[in-house]
């Protein structure tokens, strides 16, 4: 069968079979769980709760008043303990409600099942979704909410569910798809409710043939198509997602809203679902504890605000020759110097191996496989060349701002040039310069 | 006979496009005011933007328009400020000469850290990960700073934390600007007491991570409460002119050092 794919882009191994044929479990609730007010893309929520309140499951414990942002809830019933500082997987600590957990998981009173989720209006999708903080949980966290509320200008046509996980080593969608395909359908079909489009396409790579054979033996009333796509990085980057499938190419500096599609990922519509029919906000997510540094690798449901080290224990603990903590991929991961932070909305691994030895950066020659690989059709080399010597001007006309972290470039750096890492630079040295001109 | 006609030609020529030019000059003369080239002189040149507009000419021009004050260059000292204010015939009002201060102590044996760092080595790139240092806090030890200062004021010092040289800094504020955890600030000259930390945290947090941390005990604050004052968990000095000499070594108990005089005065 053909399969539809995206130009550039990079084949790493992938390493998935360690974990693809285990089933999620979920890990038990940890004592004391710590829950950030800030995970998601946008403003932070102020918290809702202090010192010594009761929580129950489910209980909202922070929110904002801003558009872009997300609802905190609690993942345990018990006590909070403290909101103070902690640190976060994302970088430099945020305030975090800290809850002891009493272990009877006593879930919040408002909490009811929907009796018909699918005859809802979107405009109550939407509040529930907003009031049950979803996120993308494909790993950057943006607020679902404002996806889900297009503006009036631009109408949105087709429904994308991101089945891809492109990201090697990790396999915790691959299970979600197979384990939950009738909740992912079914959330799905309420993404298209709220946002009045006429069709889901469901993109799955063909290293997951397993879930396409499944889902193409089952039969749904929803207008769905399931597309196969070759494997290759990074093809469940939103954009290279709405150019395989639909070869249509979303503006530089723009969203999918432009050309009328709202990408999702599959464990994001699975939480919309559950938050919808069950009326679950969303306090656990699945992912991967994998990596040769892990002594048994597994699939988790985890409640947010666990730590890492919990999920690792459980996973039998780290090998001695572990050295690399990574929250996410190990393609866009981020590395952590200690395991003693928090599963965040948006933590879609943990993995961790040993590096036998770090590579040393060389000057640059030029030979141009950063230019080959990158999907964005940007020219990494130089991008990091201007972000080095600030020329960010320069650098945001040569459309730096598009590039979205995939790190194919230095995948395929043969001189070990930190190329992503100067890019970040160079992006948030942009918006530090346009929030200080606003100011 | 022959050598005559180039001669004349080319002087023909020079005279004709002399004219042109002489009109010009009359035509399309810039009136220019005297102060803005006045004041333009006696500023530094440095042209390093430290008073907020592009260049010392375009600082001249404002301070001429009204636009800024006539102290706003603080590279020049109280020399240039007397220039500037004579020129515009006003009254030099007080300046205060600053030096740049580094609030933090956490050097490579205080500050513990937090995995082997293995980014870019620059302290904007290392921020963006979290840090090298556990504290999050305190000073990165990339050398931002020193390689934003105009005038080599700055270097690294063998503890891992930078050393300004109060000689040359003429408090222009681009370290400030370049330092990603804001742990520099520009301080009168004369103060001779600083909080050399900036963790606002509670606690044991702020002692695991660094031996120089502030943890918050309050102990200057109530030793000289007219000058220190505690906010969110830090000591701070709220007016250094008010610190009774008498008091300093009550200050200067301070479990961790993080407060204390940065010179001894006799030795001045």
């Amino acid at each position: 069968m053909k399969t539809k794919t995206f130009p550039h882009g990079i084949h790493p191994q992938e390493f998935k079979e360690t974990t693809s044929n285990k089933s999620l479990q979920p890990l038990p609730a940890p004592e004391k769980v710590i829950i950030p007010l800030h995970q998601h893309f946008g403003s932070p929520a102020e918290p809702l709760v202090k010192k010594g309140d009761e929580v129950f499951m489910g209980q909202k414990i922070g929110e904002s008043n801003s558009f872009f942002s997300a609802c905190v809830h609690s993942s345990v019933s018990g006590k909070v303990m403290k909101i103070e500082n902690y640190n976060h997987p994302l970088g430099n600590p945020v305030p975090a409600v800290t809850i002891s957990n009493d272990g009877k998981d006593r879930v919040f009173p408002d909490i009811k099942e929907q009796k018909d989720p699918l005859s809802l209006n979107p405009e109550k999708i939407r509040q529930i979704v907003k009031d049950a903080g979803i996120v993308g949980l494909g790993g950057a966290a943006f607020p679902t909410a404002v996806k889900l509320s297009p503006p009036k200008d631009k109408p949105i046509d087709t429904i994308i569910i991101n089945g891809c996980e492109c990201e090697p080593v990790l396999t915790a969608d691959h299970r979600l798809m197979l384990e939950y395909p009738d909740d992912i359908i079914k959330g799905a079909e309420l993404v298209r409710i709220a946002t009045g489009a006429k069709k889901i396409i469901l993109g799955i790579e063909n290293n997951k043939q397993d879930v396409y054979n499944l889902l193409q033996k089952k039969i749904y009333t929803f207008p769905l198509e399931i597309s196969l796509l070759k494997t290759k990085y990074p093809q469940g980057a939103e954009k290279n997602l709405i150019s395989a499938l639909l070869k249509r190419a979303v503006p530089r500096g723009g969203l999918p809203f432009d050309v009328g599609v709202v990408v999702q990922n599959v464990g994001t519509v699975k939480a919309i679902w559950d938050a919808v029919a069950e009326g679950k906000p969303l306090y656990e997510r699945a992912l991967t504890v994998s990596g040769a540094g892990i002594t048994s690798p597994k699939n988790l449901i985890v409640r947010i605000g666990s730590l890492f080290q919990n999920a690792i224990d459980y996973c039998g603990g780290l090998q001695d020759s572990a050295n690399i903590l990574v929250m996410g991929g190990p393609m866009m991961g981020l590395a952590q110097g200690t395991s003693d932070v928090p599963v965040i909305k948006g933590t879609s691994g943990i993995l961790a191996w040993a590096e036998p030895e770090h590579i040393t950066e060389h000057n640059c020659i030029s030979c141009g496989r950063c230019v080959t690989h990158c999907p964005m059709g940007l020219v990494p080399t130089q991008l990091m060349k201007y972000s080095k010597l600030d020329y960010l001007s320069e650098a945001e006309s040569r459309g730096i701002m598009d590039c979205v972290e995939c790190g194919s470039c230095q995948y395929s750096c043969p001189a070990g040039i930190p190329l992503v890492h100067w890019l970040r630079v160079g992006k948030h040295k942009i918006t530090d310069l346009k929030r200080k001109k606003s100011a | 006979m022959d050598v005559l006609i180039p001669i004349l030609t080319m002087g023909a020529l020079g005279l004709i496009l002399s004219a042109g030019l002489a009109i010009a000059y009359r035509k399309l003369k810039v009136e220019e005011d005297p102060k803005v080239v006045k004041i333009s002189e006696a500023l530094p040149q440095a042209n390093c933007g430290a008073c907020g507009y592009s260049g010392c000419r375009a600082f001249a021009e404002a301070v001429v328009k009204g636009e800024a004050e006539t102290n706003g260059c603080p590279v020049g000292g109280e020399e240039t400020i007397a220039k500037v204010a004579e020129i515009m015939g006003v009254k030099a009002g007080e300046v205060v000469k600053k030096t740049a201060r580094i609030h933090c102590h956490g050097d490579t044996e205080a500050a513990k850290d937090r995995g082997l760092y293995l980014g870019i080595t620059t302290c904007y790139a290392a921020n963006l990960t979290g840090g090298n240092k556990q504290c999050p806090y305190g000073c990165l030890g990339f050398g931002d700073c020193v390689l934003a200062c105009p005038f080599d004021a700055i270097q690294m010092g063998g503890d891992g934390l930078p050393v300004v040289d109060e000689k040359k800094c003429t408090a222009c504020g681009k370290c400030v600007d370049a330092c990603p955890r804001n742990i520099i600030e520009l301080v009168p000259l004369a103060q001779n007491m600083l909080v050399f930390c900036r963790n606002l945290d509670k606690g044991a947090a702020p002692k695991k991570a660094c031996k120089n941390a502030c943890i918050g005990c309050g102990i200057c604050a109530r030793a000289c409460p007219e000058a220190i004052i505690m906010e969110n968990n830090l000591a701070k000095i709220k007016d250094y002119k008010k610190i009774d000499p008498e008091k300093i070594p009550a200050i200067e108990k301070c479990p961790t050092n993080a407060i204390g005089r940065l010179f001894k005065e006799d030795e001045g």
